[in-house]
């Protein structure tokens, strides 16, 4: 049951956070900013490296020099059509570009080329696994958009670099359906998993490549009507959004509890004090001044197009999940783990062809494997340890020519050398032993140097058997058949008596 | 009155333009006649019309997904009023104010 | 030497492929005669003699010469040119020195053509009169105190005072045409989407179009099919094949059907220029045309369409002059919002500001509605009565401008009266239609005037074939201005 563990912890902590007065609801929806990984801009040609030299990767059009006009980037679009179809949107039967109006100096142009009332999507659907049930999150929209540039901010001044800037940045916006900081840390992951399974970004919140800010609100249970909001920026995490939310909740609720209003604002996320904080500014209404880019024309999908991308989405972890509940008996709990990481549940499926065991298969992957790569800080894809190896390594535990001890540490040396491991066992002499001669006098030897234990187990007490299993297969350096030993050791017990 | 000094002067703060007293009287009256004037738009019926905010009847105008020069750093930063370390400074930014 | 500053482009093209002259024994004409006549007319932002010399004598002369080639020609100062001056004639582009050449300014240089300098033009093509320059007003050849139409000033004055050949203009609701109506000369407004507009700093995106300003038919001609053309940096630019102009405008006009807009006969006008479009007409029906009454019943819409979509656009386009990347920036800025504001209130003139807060309002919340969303629906009833004109006829033809030159600093307190002025260009620029001014007449003071004959989109071939057919049977293009 680690899976109900795994999921209700947390559950607990969101909980807690509004433990003031249980009668609170919390709303939350999030914006995800997505850095899509074309080669080139959005709307122009320069190069979508990350780290480069300041201002080397800029050009007219992306310093928003005057005269200059943007072209659409098609691999922007189609990647944006993409996520919309992976996340279950209608895709618009015409997309425009709009122009949001403001001043801000990252923003060349002081206008950023987006999208209003003809975004590329609109309404879909993303499920998301709380506890033993699944939840609907809705999708309001998705939209393309081009990136700012970056503000460095010093002491007395803020510095500018314009690489960042047109770089294609893809809108998520869910509807408000998240009822606490954990379905919105569940439905970052659930999205972070399918934009990477179908290969669209690099999704990484350090790099910024993927952002999120959040609207939250609490409202007593039963209201109907939302309360105040506030929007939550600069969080860098999944985890981060996640304090966040705890935080903000807890601060709105005991506001109301106070007697206090909310005041509907823009607040920052301390990740070191790990509190929200009003953004100091000037309270002015935003008025964006949208309207039709004139600039760039409008755009459509063929029919034909569309089919083909979707032709091109591989299984996405929701109905991969499902598939490997049912075809491989795996419990809900081994499934979400395996297929929240495309590469990993592809490694499964190759053992899976090569062994027939999927249970032990996943026992293996998410114990053993995980562990490994989590101390070694390596990907699935870079492991050495090929899913030929692996089976086998499963297929010698199961015909007896290894003990399941030392397969945890044949596991290390077949990853570390690379090696076959039947060649490995055979060179180092790992074959389990249940040979009854080889065993006889280790057992003997046991049950001589533990009568303690020896005399428990004959006056009933069962556990004491395998106290001497333990100190045999101690002995035999985890190669003796601990069931042979088992046998052997009743036997010799019994016989004693 | 189409338009009023309040007004003018919210539309010049989201411009960005600082406008002296005697600017705002200025332009609100001229203002004032000039929405006046276009007011006669209000007398057509437009409700079944669609906009045109463009006159060309085209549609997907892409590039292909390729990486031009970029153009040379000094190139992109010589008109700059004021650098640092080649990037472009300005004045701290207070919250959200710009 | 004959003067040859006073000739055409493809007057002297013969001339330089006969070896009779060098593209210097031009280039040296057009200086002299604009350290004659420039104290006058200030028809030019930039120019520096030295630099014009040097472009003419880096001119290739063994490989193959381009149709232009040897040819000088006179900038906008809304276009760009690699590492020379583009100001817009305004204040906060001071020292603007654009990293990156016009697509049009690279297929001039590609033909061999020799750029000169940069014309004046009002602040960022806000006017009709070349006023609103941050350098001072420009004077119109025929009459120094009086306006040279605007905001392509700069261009028709140089073009009709003959400092220049020909010249680049930009057309956003007239800028093109009624500089050239009332500075006699010929000026021709493309089709949106047959120019490129990358590199022209943009008032109103969905208007502006660049184009020739020449002193003949024959040259317009020349110099459309020179810049004219689908270019990949411009999403608005359209891929259709650029005719041949110049075979196509030598055809009669015999049997080519001309709606004449009842619209554009208004009370009031001006008798003289009335007189001069009929006489004009009349002219048109005796070379074969069939000149018929017509109506475009929106007409007396397109002015207030027009100050909103341009000025909103304008208001968008305007934003990135903020000091920031190039340009001017305030001095004493306490703040980053201290530096936009003073940077903008010093650094745009009046008419910028004006338009700016126009088109701003226009977007903002609460107006957005009455006023831009419904300006961009009454612009389709504009665009519709194009579209069901040139159903039935090939051409329309109309006055330029209500009137001929007006006196500098007549209309220049009053921006409505001056918005106005433009009230027949205008509809043009919102159906994205072609449109060219040719001399048609002069007022009893010697004033030119100006006849607009307006084209299917993209077809620049049929109002080109009217002008020519006109102008090679009247001979108001031979007359030259008395710069005194």
């Amino acid at each position: 049951m680690t899976f109900l563990y795994v999921i209700a912890r947390p559950r607990l902590v969101g909980a807690e956070a509004i433990s003031k007065s249980m009668s609170y609801e919390i709303v939350i929806g999030l914006e995800v900013h997505l850095q899509l990984n074309t080669k080139s801009k959005v709307f122009c040609g320069c190069s979508t490296n990350f780290g480069s030299a300041p201002n080397t990767q800029t050009c007219p059009v992306c310093l928003g020099f005057p005269g200059s006009l943007p072209v659409l980037n098609r691999q922007a679009l189609e990647l944006g059509a993409k996520v919309a179809i992976a996340l279950n949107c209608q895709i618009a039967k015409e997309i425009r570009f709009d122009r949001k109006n403001y001043f801000y100096p990252d923003l060349p142009k002081d206008y950023q080329i987006s999208q209003f009332d003809q975004p590329l999507a609109q309404r879909g659907i993303l499920n998301i696994i709380t506890g033993e049930s699944e939840k609907k999150i809705k999708i309001r929209r998705v939209h393309l958009e081009e990136d700012t540039g970056k503000l460095f901010h010093q002491k007395d001044h803020s510095l500018i670099d314009f690489n960042r800037s047109g770089m294609p940045l893809l809108e998520i916006v869910s509807e408000p359906d998240m009822n606490s900081p954990e379905e919105a840390y569940l439905y970052l992951t659930a999205l972070k998993s399918i934009l990477e399974y179908i290969d669209v970004s690099d999704c990484n919140m350090e790099e910024g490549s993927l952002r999120c800010d959040a609207n939250i609100s609490i409202r007593k249970k039963g209201d109907n009507a939302l309360g105040t909001k506030t929007e939550i920026k600069n969080m860098n995490s999944f985890k981060g959004v996640k304090l966040a939310l705890e935080y903000e909740s807890k601060r709105q609720a005991e506001l109301l509890e106070g007697g206090k209003k909310i005041i509907q604002e823009t607040r920052l996320y301390n990740t070191e004090k790990c509190v929200t904080e009003p953004m100091r500014s000037k309270e002015e209404a935003h008025d964006y001044r949208y309207f039709p880019e004139p600039d760039l024309v409008p755009f459509d999908f063929e029919e034909s197009f569309l089919e083909k991308i979707h032709k091109g989405i591989p299984e996405l972890p929701e109905p991969k999940r499902n598939r490997f509940i049912k075809d491989y008996r795996l419990s809900n709990y081994d499934s979400a783990v395996i297929v929240s990481d495309k590469d990993t549940a592809d490694y499964f499926e190759k053992c899976a062809g090569l062994y027939g065991n999927p249970k032990a298969i996943a026992n293996w992957l998410t114990g053993d494997v995980f562990a490994y790569m989590k101390e070694n800080n390596v990907l699935i894809k870079d492991l050495n340890l090929k899913p030929e190896h692996l089976s086998d390594m499963l297929k010698m535990i199961d015909s007896g020519v290894i003990t399941g001890k030392i397969a945890k540490t044949l596991l290390i040396e077949i990853i570390a050398t690379g090696a076959d491991p039947r060649r490995l066992v055979k060179e180092k002499g790992l074959e389990q032993i249940s040979d009854v001669s080889l065993l006889e006098a280790t057992t003997s030897q046991v049950i001589r140097e533990n009568p303690k234990s020896a005399e428990d187990f004959k006056n009933g007490k069962e556990n004491a058997i395998m106290f001497l299993v333990g100190k045999v297969m101690q002995q035999t350096k985890g190669r003796a058949d601990p069931n042979k030993v088992n046998e052997m050791l009743r036997e010799k017990l019994k016989g004693v008596k | 009155m189409a338009i009023n000094k309040d007004t003018v002067k919210y539309t010049a703060n989201l411009a960005r333009i600082e406008l002296s007293n005697e600017e705002l009287d200025h332009f609100t009256g001229q203002l004032d006649r000039i929405l006046a004037y276009v007011d006669k738009l209000s007398t057509l019926n437009v409700t079944s019309l669609k906009p045109t905010s463009h006159v060309l009847k085209m549609k997907n105008v892409y590039r292909e997904d390729a990486v031009k020069a970029s153009l040379p750093v000094s190139e992109a930063i010589k008109n700059a009023p004021l650098l640092e370390n080649n990037l472009f400074k300005v004045p701290k930014i207070i919250g959200l104010e710009a | 030497m004959m003067e040859l500053n006073t000739l055409t482009a493809h007057n002297l093209t013969e001339l330089l492929k006969k070896g009779d002259i060098s593209p210097l024994d031009i280039c040296n004409s057009i200086i002299n005669r604009i350290e004659k006549t420039e104290k006058s007319l200030a028809a030019l932002a930039h120019f520096d003699k030295e630099k014009a010399l040097e472009r003419c004598g880096n001119l290739s002369k063994t490989a193959e010469k381009g149709e232009l080639w040897g040819i000088p020609i006179f900038i906008k100062d809304n276009i760009c040119v690699k590492d020379e001056l583009t100001t817009c004639s305004s204040k906060i582009l001071k020292g603007f020195k654009p990293p990156y050449n016009a697509t049009v300014i690279d297929k001039l240089t590609g033909l061999d053509a020799i750029l000169m300098g940069k014309t004046n033009m009002d602040e960022f093509a806000f006017g009709s009169s070349t006023e609103t320059s941050c350098y001072g007003p420009t004077r119109n050849p025929w009459d120094l105190e009086r306006i040279p139409g605007g905001s392509s000033g700069g261009s028709a004055a140089a073009v009709a005072g003959d400092e220049a050949i020909f010249a680049l203009g930009s057309d956003t609701g007239g800028s093109i045409r009624q500089p050239a109506g009332v500075c006699g000369v010929v000026g021709l407004k493309p089709t949106y989407g047959r120019v490129s507009r990358y590199g022209l700093i943009a008032f109103a995106s969905s208007l502006d179009q660049i184009g020739p300003i020449t002193k003949d038919v024959e040259d317009a001609a020349i110099l459309l099919k020179a810049i004219s053309g689908h270019d990949e940096m411009d999403s608005t630019s359209a891929d259709i094949p650029v005719s041949d102009y110049l075979a196509g405008m030598k055809k009669s006009i015999k049997g080519l059907k001309i709606g004449v807009p009842k619209e554009y006969f208004i009370e009031g006008m001006d008798k003289e220029v009335k007189n001069s479009i009929k006489a004009a007409i009349e002219k048109l029906e005796k070379l074969g045309a069939v000149c018929e009454d017509t109506s475009l019943p929106h007409t007396e819409y397109a002015v207030s369409v027009y100050y909103l979509v341009a000025t909103a656009e304008a208001s968008s386009n305007l934003a990135r002059f903020d000091g920031v990347q190039y340009g001017l920036r305030a001095d004493n800025i306490k703040s980053m919002m201290d530096m936009y504001k003073k940077t903008r209130k010093e650094g745009f003139g009046d008419e910028a500001k004006r338009r700016i807060i126009l088109g701003t309002f226009a977007l903002s919340s609460g107006y957005y509605d009455a006023y831009y969303s419904k300006a961009l629906k009454v612009r389709t009833l504009i665009k519709t009565d194009f579209d069901k004109a040139f159903q039935k006829f090939d051409a329309i033809v109309t006055p330029t401008s209500p009137t001929a030159a007006f006196k500098i600093g007549e209309k220049i307190s009053d921006p409505l009266t001056m918005y106005l002025s433009d009230i027949f260009t205008i509809s043009a620029n919102l159906a994205g239609i072609p449109g060219i001014s040719i001399p048609c007449g002069f007022t009893k003071n010697n004033l030119p005037i100006g006849l607009q004959i307006l084209g299917k989109p993209f077809d620049e071939e049929t109002i080109l074939r009217i002008a020519y057919n006109y102008e090679q049977n009247t001979d108001w293009h031979k007359r030259k201005p008395d710069i005194k």
